[in-house]
């Protein structure tokens, strides 16, 4: 392998006395991969239960912590199971008055502006993603088979954002778009989204390909595959599971952002969360308890399915 | 002679990064040594005056308010994920657990703010409750105060603290706790000499998870806070938008940032040892779970 190619990464003895930052750059971004994974991207760990462990035979009997986990449980779910029961609620106010669907009529066929949010939302978050996992996949080969000049901004402008406060980013942007005369709407939006989703992106495809065995492209390469032809039919198709898992990552963070969008909107590219906020200030609104249990049975019942659709074609 | 491409691949994000996020930081930086505009903006002379705007009381009173606020919600955050990590990683199914915590996650951040309102608020569900009940004839102020804010504070972060609590202890060995009891511990001791030290690893990556996203907190304390639950967040945003003195909004931001970077080195130093720990297991774990996925 030439010097060029080498991983720079952590390796050899020294890697203990790497300064703070990387050691910081290094370890928390992999623990942040991991946990993406853990909780909710890939599941990949739903083999891990099988994994041989160490350490006494699970209980029996229940213990202090098996309580206090119920509990939790219980005040996880409580907000969304009120919400739920008085979506169906005939009156406005508090009270429970009586059995209606009354707010999810309401929902469907008197709420334009709440669709359009929606679909503004959704086209946001298609079109930053795909930005993001362009740009992001693209780096994350670069930064991965090569050593370069600048290999170490990339790596460090791609930790920041993460760790960066979301309302020094909103407002960082804010004023960045007033500096150069761009009107806030959905161009701005999306820039932003890309933005802070890019780390993600770049984060999960790096995990990928240093997973991947290094020899295989190194055979592309012997066989005389240009770099263009290892790119497109060794690489990219090794990294599709990370890559897979950095779009979804991308939509879902895009669908969930408030704070900066907040900051970036303007009149015309008003996203769900943003519906939302606006809704909540007015006070509380029965649609948005209707729109929260279709919201959540969508996930349940649309993006479920899909990411083990994309999960079983990354596999293959 | 093989060429190298990395600089190439990696320019379009190198580009976008700096354009986006590393050249408005930079504004920011400048701005809050600048002085203030006559109606917004700013005017393009060196000034100290944001930074010693810092120090009027009402900002040092938000300031220390937003740590005690971060302090508060993630220790409480911590302390109620600690034995549901423990519960979990012990327990005989482990994606059940794991998948009761994520599912509430999958609602909008924003709607979950809104249940808590619509459970906490005057006409709310508990204030409904409690007057069916017969226990109070008018209802009771449950939000627009601090509490209300760590409440809804530790109710949004605890899965960032249970999560990486979980992968660490699931690595602990359990006969250590054993060895332990039988060499006399009682079971606190036990838990607190040997466990704890042992997931410092996952203590740190929950700390972290937790009390950077809380210090900037902009949305909860705006929803379900009252004026007197304001935290820097919020001061940075009325700045902007409100008052339009854009150098004190960079200094406060700044200070945030500052503030931030300083707990994450701060954890960092103290864990040293573990983080190199943390990295490697956190590389074996991905393996094994790409390779379970695959």
């Amino acid at each position: 392998m030439s010097g060029e190619e080498t991983r720079a990464a952590g390796e050899g003895p020294g890697r203990l006395r790497k300064p703070l930052f990387r050691r910081l750059a290094i370890a928390v971004p992999h623990r942040l991969v991991h946990l993406l994974r853990r909780a909710r991207i890939v599941r990949a760990g739903r083999g891990r239960a099988t994994v041989e462990r160490s350490g006494a035979p699970r209980k029996r009997g229940s213990s202090l912590s098996d309580y206090v986990f119920g509990a939790v449980i219980l005040f996880l779910f409580a907000p969304l199971m009120v919400l739920f029961i008085y979506s169906f609620n005939a009156s406005k106010g508090g009270s429970w008055t009586g059995f209606s669907l009354v707010w999810y009529e309401k929902l469907f066929l008197g709420s334009d502006e709440l669709w359009r949010a929606f679909g503004n939302s959704l086209a946001i978050a298609l079109g930053s993603a795909l930005g993001a996992t362009a740009l992001g996949t693209l780096a994350a080969v670069g930064t991965q088979r090569y050593a370069f000049w600048y290999r170490p901004y990339v790596a460090a402008m791609s930790f920041v954002p993460m760790i960066m406060p979301e309302i020094v980013v909103g407002v960082s942007l804010l004023v960045f778009f007033a500096g150069v005369g761009l009107k806030l709407g959905m161009l701005t939006v999306w820039i932003a989204h890309t933005t802070f989703n890019i780390p993600f992106v770049y984060l999960l495809v790096s995990a990928r390909l240093e997973e991947s065995d290094p020899s295989i492209v190194e055979a592309a390469r012997d066989l005389g595959a240009t770099e263009t032809q290892t790119l497109f039919k060794v690489i990219l198709p090794m990294a599709v599971p990370g890559i897979a898992s950095g779009f979804l990552t991308a939509v879902t963070l895009s669908l969930e952002d408030f704070v900066i969008t907040f900051f970036v909107s303007g009149p015309g590219s008003t996203t769900l969360p943003l519906y939302i906020y606006s809704a909540i200030r007015f006070g509380v609104s029965p649609v948005i308890n209707a729109l929260s249990a279709v919201m959540v049975a969508g996930t349940v019942l649309l993006v479920y399915p899909l990411r083990s659709f994309l999960k079983s074609f990354a596999a293959r | 002679m093989k060429r190298n491409y990395g600089g190439l691949y990696a320019a379009p994000q190198a580009l976008w990064l700096s354009l986006f996020f590393a050249a408005p930081l930079a504004i920011i930086v400048a701005y809050s040594f600048m002085k203030k505009g006559l109606y917004g903006g700013v005017e393009p002379e060196a000034s100290l005056d944001a930074y010693r705007a810092l120090a009027n009381p009402t900002l040092l009173l938000v300031a220390f308010r937003t740590l005690w606020v971060s302090l508060a919600a993630t220790a409480a955050t911590i302390l109620v994920a600690l034995p549901c990590g423990y519960s979990i990683a012990r327990s005989r199914n482990q994606s059940l657990g794991l998948f009761l915590v994520i599912v509430p996650f999958w609602t909008n951040f924003l709607v979950r703010i809104y249940a808590w309102i619509a459970i906490l608020g005057n006409e709310g569900f508990l204030n409904d409750f409690l007057r069916l009940a017969g226990l109070v004839g008018e209802p009771l102020q449950f939000l627009y105060n601090q509490g209300a804010v760590i409440l809804v504070l530790v109710y949004m972060y605890l899965p960032y603290a249970i999560l990486p609590l979980f992968s660490t202890i699931d690595k602990f060995d359990f006969t250590l706790l054993e060895a332990a009891r039988d060499l006399g511990a009682s079971r606190l001791e036990a838990i607190v000499k040997v466990l704890l030290p042992n997931i410092r690893g996952g203590l740190v990556t929950a700390v972290l998870f937790t009390f950077i996203p809380i210090f900037g907190a902009y949305a909860v304390p705006l929803l379900v806070g009252g004026k007197d639950s304001y935290m820097l967040g919020n001061v940075i945003a009325d700045q902007v938008t409100k008052t339009r003195n854009w150098p004190l909004a960079s200094a406060i931001s700044m200070t945030v940032t500052f503030l931030t970077a300083v707990a994450a080195m701060l954890f960092a130093l103290r864990s040293r040892r573990k983080a190199v720990h943390v990295e490697i297991d956190a590389g074996v774990e991905a393996t094994a779970a790409t390779r379970a996925a695959s």
